[in-house]
């Protein structure tokens, strides 16, 4: 477990979001409005579609990510899809310190935790 | 902000259903509290026929429990009537003394039912058909007696009539009028009516009046008694002789009633701004409705404007009505009786038992009756609600829609177009696997009422949308009356805003919006920051109304056009380069094949479009893909967008011994044109060199056929989800002309059209006159749009040309994580210059 530098958070556009590598399976991490920044494992619960690619809107804890395969809509605060769809992709814990975006990363023998 | 007090009288389908809608816009702001004079949750009054006629139980029909008014922290009141309104203390009082004080009051009182003022109407066994415990009444009922008389044939009636038959008893419906259902049907379809529910058991007196009900022995009713002196027996009598608002409660509080509490567009009653009201016992422009679609319409905007919005306006309903009698089809709408300015188009068929009568006005459908055969009520409806033309259609309008459409393609659900002669096990999303049985299941159990909801919980309709019409009439029928057909066009842009695609293009022209954030202002948007519906269309709207103005917001488009190459389901990309006209070169493809080799592209596929698509590219490559096809010629095809793709050509006359025109080269000219447009849709062009049409022109949104003396232009064909065969525009002389028309008809779509709106459906809404009047008939107005074209694709730039250059190029890249972050003095996990 390791907190580490991603990017400068004028990277990311706002609105947007940045994939960054990871053994365990990308992770998306995401700006959203107010400069909110949040990290999901880069895989709709539906069917894995990149939710990094998909369009970001809502802001604060409503802030959400709309999948750009099948167009679910996914909690960026807690990676749990909006209802009536159901299902839940890992979060990553993420800050934003001297204007630089830190990700907490599990080393790969970390055990794998659900999200949510 | 201290919360504010809701208090909502009443505890039917429209009370809650303007809770639901509310708590959707604004779960925080009321503390709400409901008084329900019925000691149950919300249950769904119209499913009291299949309950009474025992293809339902009371469970089935509840919409929301206890529960659900315990989740959302509403107070419930369940049995508790409310006596008074106090309105200067701005409290109400119930039955049982308690009090609760409000800052806005909903007044949802439903109706209740006409009891005439008959001798012996209060007597024991004589019944009003109206909630949980008249059904439960009537039920017991049948178990112990065996003469029932239902007074009144309208819908309720004919409703209890059969549920009662069904439970056993000897059923006979007295009713004033000359016919059946006479507010619904004209005669001939109210005799086949009549026909079928006898045939089914039920006994009819009509013209009848009645006089008195007579007691019998035990104290309970035993006959009724007829003006002309006749009797019949009647252990049971069910008054169904119609419904009256229910003002009591409103008057006594001293708002304005007339047949109904009088309220304004926002349901707020016309006396006392803090108060609105909603359903049956609302008056609106003169009208109370007794359907429940209209409350629902009503709840809508009530909720909107209860959360503070402040938008919406009720604007009165067109209604149909269904009967739900198992066996019996009978449907009606709008104006079914006709007139002097109208024409009828009748169907009778009375051995088949068959009666279909259209009333048309002014090109227009103005009603509709239907008994025996009800499967293309949806569509009638949906054609009355929209005012659509139909003068085309004039000729098959009394086939149906199955006619209608078997004369064009639609494609994935086996061909079938009447959801009435489905099986449960067929499947009507081909996109998303949904069978007929499911879509109901969810109707029923979840308690759907539009095709939003339905396309949410079951997926059905929600993809290609090509099964739409299908949806809806599996709607329809599951819900009878309850179902409201809405008119498309005026539906809102998406649950962020009220405002329809038509309102929103013309606030951004006449009010010179140039952002997507000043337009959520202007327009009141009722989300931060809209959501992936709206975002796309105020983009694109911004972009086509202010060219080389507005800037462009890519995190408001489609990732594939934000990566300017196509997402496919791995999460890679496709990359297809422009073949202008289909042509290409030994050294283009010699280019393509290197970078198909060096990018390890893992498929190379021939488009339909007549070019290369590159599949399986990583987005770490897209830059470098396009830079080598960039350093070969290549530019960008747009295969991915709402825009230009290809123009589709034959080898034309330049190679072909029938040709009569230079197909390839015209076809060129024109991908060169209008290279870099965006358009509410995509947009295919085709250019045949004779009439053989080898480049398939007719089912293209532009379609340009030559013929020895000039060309033909084709508008708003299409072949994809539902094949469209495009209209012939006109015909022209020279090459000239054809850029100039292709272009006018081409800007005048992308001013007008709505985002999503392929040209076929375009020119279906505004009509194909209209269309030849600005790009044919006017010359001026045709040059005007030509123009505008023109200077919006000037200096069209190729966006993977620029997508290449930093800081744009950014986005394609995975930022990798440094093994030792403390080794970096940055910590940056890639060079800022990417």
């Amino acid at each position: 477990m390791a907190w580490q530098k991603v990017c400068p958070l004028e990277d990311i556009p706002l609105l947007g979001a940045r994939v960054v590598a990871h053994e365990g399976g990308a992770i998306a991490v995401f700006r959203a409005d107010g400069d909110h920044v949040f990290a999901l494992r880069d895989a709709c619960p539906h069917k894995g579609g990149p939710l990094s690619q998909g369009i970001v809107h809502g802001s604060g804890e409503s802030a959400r990510v709309t999948c750009p395969l099948h167009g679910w809509n996914v909690e960026l605060a807690t990676g749990s899809a909006c209802a009536p769809d159901a299902g839940c992709t890992r979060r990553h814990a993420v800050r934003v310190e001297d204007g630089a975006v830190w990700l907490e990363v599990q080393e790969q023998s970390d055990p794998v935790r659900p999200g949510g | 902000m201290r919360k504010q007090k809701l208090v909502v009288v009443g505890n039917g389908m429209a009370g809650v259903k303007t809770l639901e809608e509310l708590l959707k816009h604004a779960p925080e702001r009321y503390d709400i509290t409901v008084f329900g004079a019925e000691p149950h949750g919300n249950y769904n009054r119209i499913l009291l026929s299949p309950v009474l006629a025992g293809e339902m139980g009371l469970p089935d029909i509840m919409l929301n429990d206890l529960d659900w008014y315990r989740d959302k922290g509403i107070t419930l009141h369940a049995g508790r009537k409310v006596v008074e309104i106090d309105r200067s203390r701005r409290l109400v009082r119930a039955d049982d003394g308690s009090a609760a004080p409000y800052d806005r009051l909903l007044l949802a009182t439903g109706s209740l039912p006409f009891m005439p003022p008959l001798r012996g109407a209060d007597l024991p066994g004589v019944l009003a058909y109206r909630d949980i415990a008249d059904t439960e009444a009537m039920i017991a009922a049948a178990r112990e007696h065996r003469h029932a008389v239902v007074v009144g044939a309208g819908l309720l009636g004919l409703e209890a009539a059969n549920g009662l038959a069904l439970r056993g008893m000897d059923v006979t419906v007295v009713h004033i009028g000359a016919w059946i259902m006479d507010r619904q049907l004209d005669r001939p379809a109210a005799e086949l009516l009549q026909a079928s529910l006898e045939a089914k058991g039920l006994t009819f007196r009509l013209e009848a009046h009645t006089a008195a009900l007579v007691v019998g022995e035990r104290g309970r009713v035993a006959a009724l008694c007829f003006k002309d002196g006749s009797e019949i027996p009647a252990d049971l009598v069910v008054m169904a002789a119609g419904i009256r608002p229910n003002t009591g409660l409103a008057e006594s509080a001293r708002l304005h009633c007339a047949r109904g509490i009088v309220v304004s567009d926002t349901l707020q009653t016309v006396t006392d701004p803090r108060i609105y009201a909603v359903g049956e016992c609302v008056s609106h422009r003169g009208v109370a409705y007794g359907l429940v679609a209209p409350l629902f319409e009503q709840a809508r905007v009530c909720a909107n404007h209860l959360a503070g919005h402040g938008i919406g306006r009720y604007q009165g309903s067109v209604t149909s009505t269904k009967l739900k009698v198992t066996g019996v089809d009978v449907f009606s709408a709008g104006d079914f009786l006709g007139g002097e300015d109208c024409d009828e188009i009748v169907l009778h068929d009375r051995a088949g038992g068959i009666y279909k009568k259209l009333v048309l006005k002014d090109d227009r459908l103005a009603g509709a009756v239907m008994v025996g055969d009800t499967a293309d009520g949806a569509w009638y409806f949906q054609l009355l609600r929209e005012g659509k033309n139909v003068a085309g259609l004039r000729d098959h309008l009394m086939f149906g829609q199955g006619f209608a459409q078997s004369q064009l393609g639609d494609t994935g659900h086996q061909g079938q177009n009447q959801a009435a002669l489905l099986p449960d096990t067929a499947e009507v999303c081909g996109c998303n696997g949904v069978c007929k049985g499911s879509i109901v299941k969810a109707i029923r159990e979840q308690g759907l009422f539009t095709l939003d909801e339905v396309r949410k919980h079951t997926k059905a309709s929600s993809s290609c949308g090509s099964c739409t019409g299908l949806v809806e009439q599996i709607l329809a029928s599951t819900l009878g009356g309850a179902y409201q057909a809405v008119d498309k066009h005026a539906k809102p842009v998406c649950g962020c805003t009220d405002h329809t695609h038509a309102q929103v293009r013309a606030a951004i022209r006449e009010q010179h919006l140039t952002s997507i954030p000043d337009t959520l202002r202007a327009l009141d948007w009722q989300t931060p920051n809209g959501c992936a519906t709206c975002r796309p269309a105020l983009n694109y709207y911004l972009i086509s109304t202010w060219p080389h103005e507005v800037r462009d917001d890519p995190q408001s488009r489609f990732i594939n056009e934000r990566a300017h190459a196509n997402i496919q389901k791995d999460g890679s990309y496709s990359v297809v380069p422009r073949m202008w006209g289909g042509l290409t070169t030994p050294a283009e493809l010699r280019a393509i094949a290197d970078a198909a080799e060096k990018y390890k592209v893992p498929t190379v596929k021939v488009t339909g479009g007549q070019r290369i698509d590159l599949l399986g590219v990583r987005k770490d490559d897209l830059p470098a893909i396009w830079a080598d096809l960039n350093a070969a010629g290549m530019v960008s095809g747009h295969a991915y967008g709402k825009s230009l793709r290809t123009v589709k050509t034959c080898v034309g006359m330049e190679h072909c011994r029938f040709g009569t025109q230079m197909a390839m080269d015209m076809g060129v000219k024109l991908e060169k044109m209008l290279f870099g447009m965006w358009s509410p849709h995509k947009v295919k062009l085709a250019v045949s060199g004779c009439p053989r049409n080898c480049a398939e022109a007719g089912i293209k949104d532009v379609g340009v056929i030559g013929v020895d003396s000039g060309y033909e232009i084709y508008v708003a064909g299409n072949g994809g989800i539902k094949t469209e065969v495009a209209q012939f525009l006109c015909k022209v002389g020279g090459d000239e002309e054809v850029m100039e028309y292709t272009g006018a008809f081409l800007q005048i779509y992308r001013e007008e059209g709505f985002y999503l709106e392929r040209t076929c459906h375009y020119v279906e809404r505004v009509g194909l006159e209209h269309v030849k009047r600005q790009v044919v008939v006017d010359a001026a107005s045709r040059r005007a749009l030509y123009e505008r074209l023109l200077y919006a694709l000037k200096d069209a730039p190729d966006p993977w040309a620029e997508q290449q250059a930093a800081p744009l190029a950014r986005q394609y890249k995975t930022i990798e994580l440094k093994a030792e972050p403390q080794g970096d003095r940055h910590g940056l996990a890639e060079s800022l210059s990417a």
